[in-house]
């Protein structure tokens, strides 16, 4: 594949004794939405989290192969992990607002980059509230605690987080799980804005929701990748039979 | 049936009811003896706050709370008993105390929970579970053998004192050693239920581990760690044996760490010999203990208020 | 700027790291210094013999008083306690089961009553006995004793009985059985390992504790041979021996030390054993 952000190679993780991905080639084209999914304990999450290496926070994992971001194997070069991290903007499955305050809250990943200047930040916590439809909602309680927010504001806020820190790509773990139908559909619908200028990878075990909006998929069984391509081709075409399996609806 | 005979049917039902019966009798005993249990065990502060005040009324009677607390003046055998000093030497072990754990509880259950490998929390759970179960008499002759000695040749020298060694400082010593199991258990619980996914959130957004503890953790734990400390302050404050055996016990307002001191409880524990001999001191020192069992239940009170403001918050 | 950062963390890992080893190492000095003056005074008649001549003064004999008192005492009042504290654990976490509001009083009771300093305890104990003119004895010790422990074991069997599932509780009730068979045939016997730790750790609260028997439970040579006399214990024949001027007694005070460490550690390393034994053979529901 040209243009492929993310490219992963025989990738292998343990968790101690147990192997959770199995031997995963993978790409990831640019400015697209790509869906990883399959039933529930597949590894999707693991996979995902593996791209921006929050796999390090658990003591015994290990992992190996490569995974080459725009080319740079971020496994096996020395450099800083923050900055790779910064790369990539995370949405978990349920919002865990910062403990602060909402101008806060988005200024945090600004701040520990070293932009302190209030101008500059007011600036930009304007245009990422904005940009998440929440600039009306909160420019009269900016000091608020985040914590006071409902469940569907606070996960735009943390999208808001995650844009402000200026990723190229985005990592969103079953974004909408935790959310009411509407402020679901406001997320899936900033996703097919926000393809445009950044890469998305999703993780989802909502079918629905993965023919909405998927432009390329990845479909994962057992710590496995069984099948990958274009929203098209594996919606209407799966070669493979527990791809067609599952899209019955068969296992979940 | 007609294998068994009538008879045998009739005694059989007797047989079950009387089971029956008893089984319920047992339950009833059994209910009542729990009820009873539970209205000893809630009546038990109340039995205390009253039977302590009531002992020291007949001192109340004739000072007023004010003059008493804030008197300077331990005269016993002229009916004079300032607490001031005494009151003045448990803030200073207490808070000396709690200077030097704080500082070290914070910086252990940190590591321990966010950096250390499983094998270390591991060994040092029992190592925790020890010194919290080693008892007061045993950190005092530990005080006595090496703390206090250590002040008068090693510390007091450093800074020009010569001191016995019998200190404030040697009592605040030993007390923080005893309150640290106790507070670190409490940090490391409450570091454990701060949620993964919060350090992630803070990590994706390119935050290093530290910025992470410093910006984030600490923030989200903060109303634990000051009831934490609350509760090991309470702790501190009534501790007895071990602070009597190295603090010096003489009466006088101390001015500085290196100076003995005589703090409220060992006050109690030093006195009571002479309790029933000279009037009045014997509801002194019981408006003593009145005075540290109200101090200690405010600071527990204040401090669990705080922990269920926390869950409920999370 | 980054390294600056760098240097900050770094210099907080090394002292949380120092931090860390220096609370082993204390314990490590602890127990080695107490093992360093009370081993040499161990020995047969130390632990044989009661104080020949008087326990602040005599030359000979031992610390039989001590052991035996202390023994007499801890069990005395531990099971006490337990007569109390086990129903009561039990009543809140079976037949209270419906009211939470009020079992959560209850352990909100309890946990400000477990901090209560044990010199309270003293002192109030020592106000009743002057009132009924009772003795300084064991008797007088063990009801003080039960009374500082009491919140202790409640507490402690009590975070062992919450972990029982509700299921549990639902299923034996729908076989017919009485509250309190409930109670004690199956909440009980499920968690018998549990609750054996939160006794054993009790009773090493009890053994250790000076405070409270300093005026109730008195001083003696002697064994007691019946609840109205007093009664040496370990704590305070370390306590009232340490400081005196003849190095025989002293050695008492040293070789007292150890045997109570000793007790202590042995509790610490049962329960940690039964702890996990417990663990292993539980079903996680």
């Amino acid at each position: 594949m040209e243009n492929a952000k993310i490219t992963i190679r025989d990738l292998n993780l343990y968790f101690g004794k147990q192997h959770i991905l199995k031997n995963i080639n993978v790409e990831i084209p640019e400015n697209k939405i790509t869906v990883i999914m399959g039933p529930s304990g597949c590894g999707k999450t693991t996979l995902m989290k593996s791209m921006n290496r929050l796999t390090d926070l658990n003591p015994d994992a290990k992992l190996s192969g490569s995974i080459l971001i725009d080319g740079k194997d971020i496994l096996h070069s020395g450099d800083d992990i923050t900055k790779i991290r910064k790369m990539m903007g995370l949405l978990a499955q349920r919002p865990y607002p910062l403990p602060m305050n909402i101008y806060n809250n988005i200024a945090y990943g600004l701040r520990i980059s070293g932009r302190k200047k209030k101008q500059f930040l007011n600036k930009r916590i304007e245009h990422y509230l904005r940009q998440v439809n929440l600039w009306d909602e909160v420019k009269d309680r900016l000091r608020e605690p985040a914590g006071a927010l409902s469940i569907g504001q606070q996960q735009r806020l943390c999208l808001a987080r995650g844009l402000a820190v200026d990723p190229e790509i985005i990592l969103a773990d079953e974004p909408t799980s935790a959310l009411d139908p509407i402020s679901s559909q406001t997320i899936e619908e900033k996703f097919l804005e926000l393809k445009n200028n950044y890469t998305i990878v999703l993780v989802t075990h909502i079918l629905r929701q993965a023919k909405r909006i998927a432009d390329h998929v990845v479909f994962m069984y057992l710590g496995e990748v069984i099948e990958q391509g274009t929203a098209q081709e594996i919606f209407e075409n799966p070669q493979q039979e527990k791809t067609k399996s599952y899209l019955k609806g068969i296992f979940y | 049936m007609a294998l068994y005979g009538k008879k045998y049917f009739l005694e059989t039902r007797v047989k079950i009811r009387r089971i029956q019966m008893s089984r319920f009798l047992r339950d009833k005993l059994h209910g009542t003896w729990m009820v009873v249990t539970l209205i000893v065990v809630v009546a038990m502060p109340f039995i205390l706050l009253i039977g302590l005040f009531l002992k020291s009324k007949m001192l109340l009677d004739d000072h007023s709370i004010f003059h008493l607390l804030f008197s300077k003046e331990w005269k016993p055998l002229s009916g004079e008993f300032g607490f001031y000093p005494f009151i003045i030497s448990s803030v200073w072990v207490t808070a000396v105390a709690l200077l030097i754990s704080a500082p070290i509880c914070l910086l252990t259950s940190i590591h321990l929970t966010q950096y250390a490998k499983k094998w270390v929390l591991k060994v040092m759970h029992p190592v925790i579970d020890i010194l919290a179960g080693i008892p007061s008499v045993i950190f005092g002759v530990w005080g006595i053998l090496v703390i206090v000695p250590g002040i008068s040749d090693y510390i007091g020298p450093f800074f020009g004192k010569a001191v016995s060694g019998y200190s404030i400082l040697a009592g605040a010593i030993v007390l923080s050693i005893m309150i640290i199991p106790f507070i670190l258990n409490i940090l490391i619980e409450i570091f454990k239920t701060i949620p993964v996914e919060l350090s992630e959130a803070s990590l994706s957004l390119g935050a290093s581990k530290w910025q992470t503890i410093k910006f984030v953790i600490l923030k989200k734990a903060l109303p634990g760690i000051v009831s934490a400390f609350g509760l090991g302050m309470s702790r501190a404050f009534g501790e007895t044996i071990a602070v009597l055996m190295v603090v010096g016990n003489v009466t006088k307002i101390p001015t500085g760490i290196f100076q003995p001191g005589y703090p409220l409880p060992a006050l109690i524990a030093n006195n009571y010999g002479e309790m029933l001999s000279i009037p009045l001191y014997d509801s002194a020192l019981m408006l003593a203990a009145l005075i540290l069992f109200v101090v200690v239940l405010i600071f527990n009170f204040a401090s669990r208020l705080l922990i269920v403001r926390y869950e409920r918050h999370n | 700027m980054g390294n600056l950062k760098k240097i900050e963390e770094g210099f907080f890992r090394v002292l949380m790291f120092c931090s860390t080893v220096l609370i082993a190492l204390t314990l490590f000095l602890i127990i080695f210094s107490i093992l360093y003056k009370g081993l040499p005074a161990i020995s047969w008649e130390m632990v044989s013999q009661v104080p020949k001549g008087g326990f602040y003064f005599g030359k000979e004999g031992g610390i039989l008083n001590a052991i035996i008192g202390s023994l007499y005492l801890s069990f005395g009042s531990t099971l006490l306690a337990a007569l109390f504290g086990v129903p009561l654990a039990l009543f809140m976490n079976v037949h209270l089961i419906r009211h939470k509001k009020i079992v959560n009083a209850i352990r909100y009771l309890l946990d400000l009553l477990w901090g209560v300093p044990s010199i309270v305890y003293g002192a109030f104990g020592f106000a009743i006995m002057v009132y009924f003119g009772i003795r300084a004895s064991l008797l007088a010790g063990i009801i003080t004793v039960t009374l500082f422990i009491i919140p202790i074991m409640v507490r402690g069997i009590d975070e062992v009985l919450k972990s029982v599932p509700r299921g549990l509780l639902e299923a034996s009730l729908s076989l017919g059985s009485t509250r309190s068979e409930v109670s004690y045939r199956v909440f009980f016997k499920q968690t018998m390992p549990g609750i054996i730790t939160a006794v054993l750790l009790s009773f090493g609260r009890a053994i250790g504790d000076a405070a409270s028997i300093l005026f109730t439970a008195g001083y003696t040579d002697y064994i007691p041979t019946s609840l109205n006399q007093p009664t040496a214990t370990l704590p305070l024949s370390i306590f009232f021996q340490l400081s005196s001027p003849i190095p025989e007694v002293q050695q008492r005070a040293y070789a007292s030390a150890v045997v109570l460490v000793f007790i202590i550690l042995v509790i610490s390393i049962l329960s940690r054993v039964l702890t996990r034994k417990y663990q292993k053979n539980q079903i996680n529901f």
